[in-house]
């Protein structure tokens, strides 16, 4: 065994060569990246206290620090925020951290104060939100509709049903699978809601599966499955071509599906972005924003897939 | 068969235009994981050696609490750090949760255990009368160290190889405390898991092959630098 380095086979020119190559690799990395948008212009705007006075009315500086926007998968997935932020960012140079998790935990970092707006569509569990004092304000943004979709073969014969009862009470009779979000979701509560609604439970058993996902996810489950869902209309239109489900039930007037967005009371955590809040909540709730939500969709499936419904901002 | 294909014809469409979302998203892959691997070389090499020539009381203890931290769930490690660097944590002041700072140390935390359990088998894996032969001829602790390494530098290369891959490849911890936001935090496997949510699967298999193809071209000069150190 030689220790002696001299009497090794020149290792050091070969290992400057590759030391050589990587690092080439990696500024022909950098110049590629940096020729696109820096990749992190928005992760430099650090939330500095600096520019968060405590009581000072809103000024425009203190809508630059970072606004994290907790918010549900159905806005996320079905594209709208892709739309509805980026305008609003480029208007006031602050970032919009969209943090897109269930209702049930949007709603949860909101009380921790580990968001500074939250946009969900869960209204019974806004409510008690609220009525916590968690949240400063709470206006109401859009609404879109759910539905029942499942196989074309309809098993339980759940198209033609009268109200979302009777299609319940029909897939609950059949033991047709039924897949839910069973994760806390908007989407979960309005099912569980319904469930009661109709007076039936599902039985627990391989006839009713929780998937514990995003809306997406749990249609993907539902379509390989054969089995029946409850969805927002949005996710579903923009998933259609990739799933073997179709609408069989729609239009009572229990489905109707509202998104709410809470401005966060600031006593809840350290550090909420109270100001960035209300900037973001007024700019939704403007004309220019609802604007956006109506339009979104249109050209793509033909129908708007939130229809716009706002409160005014108002007063606080 | 045809998703697989079609992935692949999105993959090259979307290397020939050089789609800003695509580089970005790569760059972001090889910053965060490079630095993240570079890191838990630092610490995790020297730390894996030194545990390997010492000798104390409840040093098996060590040892076996290092093992198991190279099985350690990378969510549970991005759950951890999460509830460290948000708001109402301790580390709460420093803004880090969703930058891709806070993705580095996740990732490090992850590779750490790992470079350093392997480097601990590479020099262990080394025979004994090597060390008594380096330390008859007068080499100090930290010469001694530096010898046995480069004896063991084969494997300790495949030690920093298998933290590379485990970051590179790591989704869950990525999501928690990044936030997949665009532009930001967004690596290959988080938008991965974004595309195929949205039911993009061509394009999420498009993804997935670059990741490879990525991987494979570090790993390709990692893997020139081991064969031919090994000569």
């Amino acid at each position: 065994m030689n220790l002696s380095p001299t009497t090794h086979r020149a290792p050091a020119p070969r290992l400057r060569r590759a030391a050589l190559v990587v690092a080439t690799a990696c500024f022909a990395a950098v110049r590629a990246g940096t020729a696109a948008p820096p990749p992190f212009s928005r992760a430099t705007n650090a939330p500095a206290p600096s520019t968060r006075p405590a009581s000072a009315p809103a000024q425009p500086s203190a809508s630059r620090a970072p606004v994290i926007l907790a918010t549900t998968t159905s806005t996320q997935d079905s594209g709208l925020l892709d739309v509805l932020i980026p305008p609003f960012e480029a208007r006031t140079g602050g970032a919009v951290k969209i943090i897109a998790v269930g209702s049930g935990q949007a709603l949860a970092l909101g009380e921790r104060g580990e968001a500074d707006l939250v946009l969900s569509h869960a209204p019974e569990a806004e409510e008690k939100f609220m009525a916590q004092g968690s949240g400063l304000l709470r206006r109401r943004l859009m609404y879109n509709d759910f539905i029942l979709v499942g196989p074309a073969a309809d098993p339980a014969g759940v198209h033609g049903s009268k109200h979302v009862a009777a299609a319940l009470e029909a897939i609950v009779r059949s033991k047709a699978v039924f897949v839910s979000r069973g994760d806390d979701s908007g989407t979960h509560k309005m099912e569980k809601k319904l469930w009661s609604l109709a007076g039936v439970s599902p039985a627990p058993g391989p006839a009713y599966l929780e998937t514990g996902q995003g809306m997406g996810a749990a249609l993907r489950v539902a379509s390989e499955k054969s089995a029946y869902t409850l969805t927002d209309r949005s996710t579903f239109l923009s998933l259609k071509q990739t799933l073997h489900l179709q609408v069989l039930f729609e239009g009572d007037l229990a489905l109707r599906n509202e998104y709410h967005v809470i401005v966060v009371n600031p006593k809840n955590g350290p550090r909420v972005n109270v100001e960035g809040a209300r900037a973001l909540a007024r700019y939704l709730l403007s004309k220019e924003g609802l604007a956006r939500v109506r339009d979104f969709g249109r050209e793509r499936f033909g129908q708007p897939l939130f229809v716009p419904d706002a409160e005014p901002y108002g007063d606080e | 068969m045809q998703l697989a294909l079609e992935g692949l014809r999105r993959a090259i469409d979307l290397i020939f235009a050089l789609d800003p979302d695509l580089r970005d998203a790569a760059w972001r892959t090889l910053w965060v994981s490079g630095t993240a691997t570079l890191i838990s070389l630092l610490l995790g090499v020297p730390a894996g050696v030194a545990l390997a020539m010492s000798r104390f009381r409840g040093r098996t203890v060590a040892v076996a609490l290092l093992n198991t931290g190279m099985g350690l769930p990378p969510v549970v490690v991005g759950l951890f750090v999460m509830i460290l660097l948000w708001r109402s944590g301790p580390l709460g002041a420093l803004g880090l949760l969703y930058t891709p700072a806070a993705m580095v140390l996740a990732q490090t935390l992850i590779a750490l255990p790992l470079v350093a359990g392997v480097s601990l088998a590479a020099v262990q894996a080394l025979p004994p009368r090597l060390r008594l032969q380096v330390e008859a001829l007068g080499a100090t602790r930290l010469q001694t160290a530096w010898l046995l390494g480069r004896e063991a530098r084969l494997l300790l290369l495949a030690a920093v190889m298998a933290g590379f891959g485990a970051v590179v490849s790591e989704v869950g911890a990525s999501l928690m405390v990044g936030g997949n936001l665009r532009g930001s935090t967004r690596v290959l496997t988080t938008a991965i898991v974004l595309e195929a949510s949205k039911g993009n699967f061509a394009g999420a298999i498009a993804l997935g092959l670059i990741l490879l193809v990525l991987a494979y071209a570090i790993n390709a000069v990692l893997t020139r630098l081991q064969q031919r150190g090994g000569g």
